[in-house]
């Protein structure tokens, strides 16, 4: 057995030299730069396998009226509202600096409708750089005003729709907020999504105890950190058992050991979020933890572990 | 242009606690980092009770970001101090840190004030306007004028007197006038005396610097505006990270959109957004 365990993972055809990536929306690699300098980016520093981008909308987004954040016990909720430079912004003044990053780069998208993520995944293919898209589908549609996350035939639907478009891998990110996770998980894999991420954020709300109304400036928004572990880790579990294409496991993920449970629960990749920002290098500190649980389970690589918690 | 930032290191490191100790109504954590640059004023940490919080409720869980009343290099390192106001779980957490304690450390983070003649232009001086806590990051920057050898006057507002410990060793007591709003003598409120100095002669040379409640700073913005004075004012903001991911930080911008406040601030120009009230109720 080796005194390291080998974390390189292969993620829908991508080679990953970690297997933990980033939760959309957590880490703007773009904004580390800018503050920590060239070391945020740079292979071994860098702290993710893969990259993640923020939500991308056809146009520019400004985002929620603050305030935004609320801090809960072992987690916040997030109200921020996608603020994003819209597609062709993306294209001029983002892409090519996160096409620069040491690992894969999957691109979030969202639309309003199915024509909408059709031209920005037409677009974002054309342009090129872009490893895999992660569908973004916490939204309604506008046209049956059902959220298409939500809705079995919503999502298949909108696979079909982008399927023939690209070759790149397409990763629906799935939101804890249904009854039945895997039923959406397998519409989209039905629909040829390469992979599913899960969880999103769960639905919630705070009360300002000054002015006893709702704090957050859109009235409610998403909770993430610890406090929803166990409930993503029930969801990633329900739907790896459901699917057979790789699965994204996230929800509180803090250390090693949170990301060991995730991937005994199913998950070939594991994402860190809210732990993010605690800590800018957090991506790094869950991938040494893990290292150091498997070495402790003497474990040599995760696909011996990966789902055993299924049955 | 404004000051260089020096660069952070790249992740959360573990800092000693040197001291703690009750400064009128506040409470100032001494702290020695040992890995990171000497900061500049109006810049801000995120600061953790380490190993990790342990607020038997799950709160706090996120760090919280805090501007540095006072740094100085050290053999073995840059001595910091936070003054602390027990607002919530985090401050409370933090207040009670005692000699021995460690906290993680992200920063220095975000953008210092800019020297007088890059906020109003021929400008020699500086006024400085502060109230309660929002006094630390310009004890900071008073002591940094000081060493330029730039004259500056300083105002500050307190509820009551017994807020205002520690007034004379932040700041010297040198050309600083102090406003209570608890006491019998007029005027009460620190505008009142920002009010006087914008009337008189030397206005048109002089750069405004101003921290503390919101209110106040608008007040702050909206006279500074009337009188045509730069103002730089240093923000607070709700802040999940410190360093641009979250987007949590959000501060209205005069042509639309966002500020976040962690990247573009905390100190901003009064005209580069709309309000200092972001996220008030009404």
């Amino acid at each position: 057995m080796s005194d390291t365990p080998s974390l390189r993972t292969e993620f829908c055809g991508l080679e990953l030299g970690s297997p933990i990536l980033n939760g959309s929306g957590t880490f703007d690699a773009i904004a580390a730069r800018r503050v920590f300098g060239d070391e945020a980016v740079r292979v071994g520093s860098f702290p993710f396998g893969g990259y993640v981008s923020k939500t991308i909308t056809e146009e520019a987004r400004v985002g929620n009226p603050p305030f935004r954040t609320w801090e809960t016990p072992a987690g916040m909720i997030n109200s921020i509202g996608l603020p994003n430079l819209g597609l062709e912004g993306f294209l001029e003044a983002q892409l090519p600096e996160l096409r620069e990053l040491p690992v894969p780069l999957i691109v979030s998208v969202m639309a309003s409708d199915r024509d909408g993520f059709a031209r920005i995944i037409g677009r974002l293919s054309a342009a090129g750089g872009i490893d895999a898209f992660e569908l973004n589908v916490s939204c309604p549609n506008v046209h049956s005003g059902l959220i298409v996350g939500e809705r079995p035939e919503e999502t298949a639907g909108l696979l079909d729709r982008l399927r023939p478009l690209t070759e790149r891998p397409l990763i629906v990110k799935l939101t804890p907020n249904v009854a039945s996770p895997e039923l959406i998980a397998s519409a989209a894999e039905a629909g040829g999504a390469d992979a599913v991420s899960l969880v999103n954020t769960l639905k919630a709300t705070a009360i300002d105890p000054d002015s006893d109304r709702p704090w957050l400036g859109a009235g409610s928004g998403g909770l993430s950190g610890p406090a929803i572990r166990p409930i993503a880790l029930q969801q990633v579990r329900a739907v790896a058992a459901e699917v057979s294409i790789p699965v994204v496991g996230m929800g509180g993920v803090t250390d090693g050991q949170s990301a060991y449970d995730f991937i005994r629960a199913g998950a070939t990749v594991v994402a860190v979020g809210t732990e993010n920002f605690r800590d800018p290098l957090a991506g790094l500190g869950v991938m040494r933890g893990l290292e150091e649980v498997l070495r402790e389970k003497g474990v040599e690589d995760l696909g011996a572990i990966r789902g055993n918690t299924l049955s | 242009m404004p000051p260089e930032r020096p660069l952070p290191p790249l992740g959360r490191r573990l800092a000693p606690v040197t001291a703690s100790w009750a400064d009128g109504a506040y409470r100032v954590l001494e702290v020695s980092d040992e890995e990171g640059p000497e900061p500049l004023p109006g810049q801000f940490y995120m600061v953790t009770e380490a190993p990790d919080w342990e607020g038997s409720s799950g709160r706090p869980y996120l760090p919280r970001a805090i501007s540095f009343a006072a740094a100085e290099v050290r053999g073995d390192g840059v001595s910091l101090e936070f003054l602390l106001d027990e607002v919530g779980p985090g401050t409370r957490a933090l207040s009670a840190l005692t000699e021995g304690s460690q906290v993680w450390l992200t920063g220095p983070l975000g953008s210092p004030f800019s020297d007088p003649g890059e906020v109003t232009e021929g400008a020699l001086g500086a006024v400085i306007v502060g109230g309660g806590i929002g006094i630390a990051p310009l004890a900071a920057l008073r002591r940094s004028l000081v060493q330029k050898g730039i004259a500056s006057r300083t105002l500050l507002g307190f509820r009551e007197p017994a807020a205002a410990g520690g007034v004379d060793r932040l700041f010297g007591c040198e050309e600083v006038r102090v406003a209570y709003e608890s006491g019998d003598d007029s005027p009460a409120r620190v505008t009142d005396l920002l009010a006087r100095v914008l009337a008189g002669d030397s206005v048109g040379a002089t750069a405004v610097y101003s921290c503390g409640p919101p209110g106040m700073l608008e007040a702050v913005r909206q006279m500074c505006a009337g009188a045509d004075v730069g103002v730089e004012l240093a923000l607070e903001s709700p802040m999940a990270c410190g360093y641009g991911a979250c987007f949590g930080c959000a501060v209205p911008k005069p042509d639309g959109g966002f500020l976040r406040l962690c990247i573009d601030g905390p100190v901003v120009r009064g005209d580069a957004i709309t309000t200092a009230c972001a996220g008030e109720a009404p």
